[in-house]
């Protein structure tokens, strides 16, 4: 009862948050200048004044605002400026599937491979095998994904014609490997690194040493004992990760041609594609926020000892 | 475990000779500082070693691969301009923007940080509040709009990938503030009529110092891997300039045919991210007095 009542006050205090988001973010992509007509060609002035009309932003911004506030009340993201006869929602949701599949897998697969890495690197401290699995973490952190995805696709595309180099076909998981596994990459090299140091330091706690004095075998005390207290960075690290990732990312869904939401928030902003972008921003910081949440609820789970106080 | 308090002042010779002394016998560690220094020499003498200009085309040698037999050591991109040259040049100007944006994001992150977590109460709720609010944004975004408002001024480019960069620093000197604020050496220095300006900055800012360096250090390999993903997205430095991030990004798309660049300017990417990140964590493996 008190954790519901917490947690509905947390989200309740979401809203506040959300919505000084939203006004930051309307009015800063307003100074930017130009607008979401602007092409090559100049439009004619009267034709730009219809435009303009139609959408209402001849209108004063502070009535453009609550416009807009007003539409989102009512779950309504308004017109896309630059993708005609689209809405926002529309666009968000086509590409938002896409983008979250890959995003749940690869942070899944992050994880679990992660935290295993980690692990076991904690256990063989200062031997060969932690050396490597931290110089492959560092790689990992390293290699821009621009880089790693042409490469595993020259050479498992091209080179070997194991799996396709690009493209989208709904269904498929061939087309998945690639993107899944560059989008993976980076997140697993954090979380070995963050269980690696988090288990070192929970296997010297003299808890673990009464474990190992009275024989329990020691697969028992790593995963009954050390491992819950050695995930608690990797909870707080998953909560921005998770909405960095499920939202998409601009290189690897461009790179590998699928239709996925990561271009929009850049390509919005360099369209002034206002609606786009504050879509986006929302989307974004909504699973944020509500990934906060969960974490925070996962450590109080980990830990015990850590108290819920709003 | 409880180090005595005065091995935590700036003015503690034991703790950083110590922490000095243990990052030397740090293999890694050495290896890594010595390829930071190496790139850093190389990037201000190399270019003058080669007697090819960064932006001279080479009729004669387009695409061409790296050799010793002909000036381009390295080879030659497309417009048949000197990879040797323009990887020194673009390590220069990311080492340069990953420096400075470290910087301004700790003097900003420090003195926010500080300023927070010293108050407390109120003005650290409301400071803490507007960093919740600040990071719900993606920062992305930030940085395109400040690119489109300003123009594609270069420093401009630095200043603002290091206005993005710390709230994770102002965070963590907020927590250290925190500890530190009940520190009877800080009730000392209240009892001596020290004002709080002189409080954080002469005592409060001297001893978050440890955690922000290794911090620091982590951060440039970051901010360079940001700029490089500017450059790719066509935002960062300009033509005929160079960072490492454009030259990978036009690497990346003559892999087949050209494939050393890709290969000079990722190679030297990868070496001077692999030194911060290793450089980083051995800081604080041998700052950490828990372990010794």
């Amino acid at each position: 009862m008190h954790n519901f009542r917490y947690f509905f006050g947390r989200l309740c205090g979401a809203i506040p948050t959300l919505l000084a988001i939203v006004t930051i973010t309307f009015f800063l992509i307003r100074l930017a200048p130009g607008g979401p007509f602007d092409q090559e060609q100049t439009l004619p002035a009267d034709v730009l004044a219809n435009l303009n009309a139609a959408y209402g932003l001849n209108e004063p911004m502070w009535r453009q605002y609550l416009h807009y506030i007003g539409g989102l009340a009512h779950g309504d993201f308004g017109p896309s400026f630059r993708y005609k006869d689209f809405t926002v929602t529309e666009l968000i949701a086509q590409g938002l599937p896409v983008s979250a599949t890959l995003g749940a897998i690869a942070i899944l697969i992050a994880t679990v491979a992660g935290v295993a890495v980690g692990t076991f690197a904690a256990l063989h401290h200062k031997s060969i095998a932690d050396h490597a699995s931290m110089a492959l973490a560092v790689a990992g952190i390293a290699i821009p994904s621009f880089v790693l995805l042409p490469a595993l696709g020259l050479l498992f595309g091209v080179t070997l014609h194991w799996l396709p180099v690009a493209g989208w076909t709904p269904g498929s998981a061939a087309d998945l490997v690639l993107p899944v596994v560059t989008l993976s990459l980076p997140p697993l090299a954090y979380i070995a690194r963050l269980t690696r140091g988090s288990m070192l330091e929970v296997l010297q706690s003299p808890y673990i040493r009464t474990a190992f004095a009275k024989g329990l075998p020691r697969g028992t005390i790593v995963m009954r004992h050390a491992l819950r207290p050695a995930l608690i960075p990797v909870a707080s690290y998953l909560a921005p990760a998770v909405a960095m990732v499920m939202t998409g990312s601009l290189v690897v869904e461009t790179i590998a041609g699928l239709p996925g939401i990561g271009r929009y928030l850049v390509q919005g902003a360099l369209n002034r594609d206002y609606t786009l972008v504050l879509g986006m921003v929302i989307v974004y910081s909504a699973i944020l926020i509500f990934m906060g949440l969960v974490a925070d609820a996962a450590i109080a789970w980990l830990d015990p000892r850590v108290r819920l106080e709003a | 475990m409880s180090a005595p308090p005065e091995d935590l002042g700036p003015l503690a010779p034991g703790l950083w000779r110590g922490a000095g002394r243990r990052l030397l016998t740090d293999r890694a560690a050495t290896a890594a500082l010595a390829a930071i220094f190496a790139l850093i020499a190389a990037a201000i003498i190399g270019p003058h070693v080669n007697p090819n200009r960064f932006d001279a085309i080479d009729w004669g040698n387009i695409a061409v691969g790296p050799s010793l037999r002909h000036a381009h050591w390295l080879g030659t991109d497309r417009l048949g301009r000197d990879l040797f040259v323009r990887t020194l040049l673009g390590t220069r100007i990311s080492l340069a923007i990953g420096l400075v944006a470290t910087s301004v994001s700790l003097a900003v992150g420090i003195v926010y940080g500080a300023v927070a977590g010293f108050a407390g109460g109120r003005v650290d709720h409301l400071m803490m509040r507007v960093i919740e609010i600040l990071s719900g944004l993606p920062l992305i975004f930030f940085v395109i709009l400040l690119t489109v408002v300003f123009g594609r001024n270069l420093l401009l480019l630095f200043v603002s990938i290091g206005a993005i960069g710390w709230l994770t620093m102002a965070r963590i000197v907020r927590g250290q503030a925190m500890v530190l604020r009940g520190r009877e050496f800080i009730e000392a220095a209240v009892a001596g009529g020290a004002g709080p300006a002189r409080i954080i900055f002469r005592h409060i800012v001297p001893n978050v110092i440890g955690p922000v360096i290794v911090y620091a250090t982590l951060t440039v390999p970051q901010m360079i891997l940001f700029e490089s993903f500017l450059s790719f997205l066509g935002l960062g430095v300009q033509e005929p300039q160079a960072s490492l991030g454009t030259l990978i990004a036009e690497g990346a798309a003559e892999m087949e045919s050209a494939p050393w660049m890709l290969l000079v300017p990722g190679v030297v990417l990868a070496i001077l991210l692999i030194s911060f990140n290793v450089l980083g964590d051995a800081l604080r493996d041998a700052l950490d007095v828990k372990e010794h």
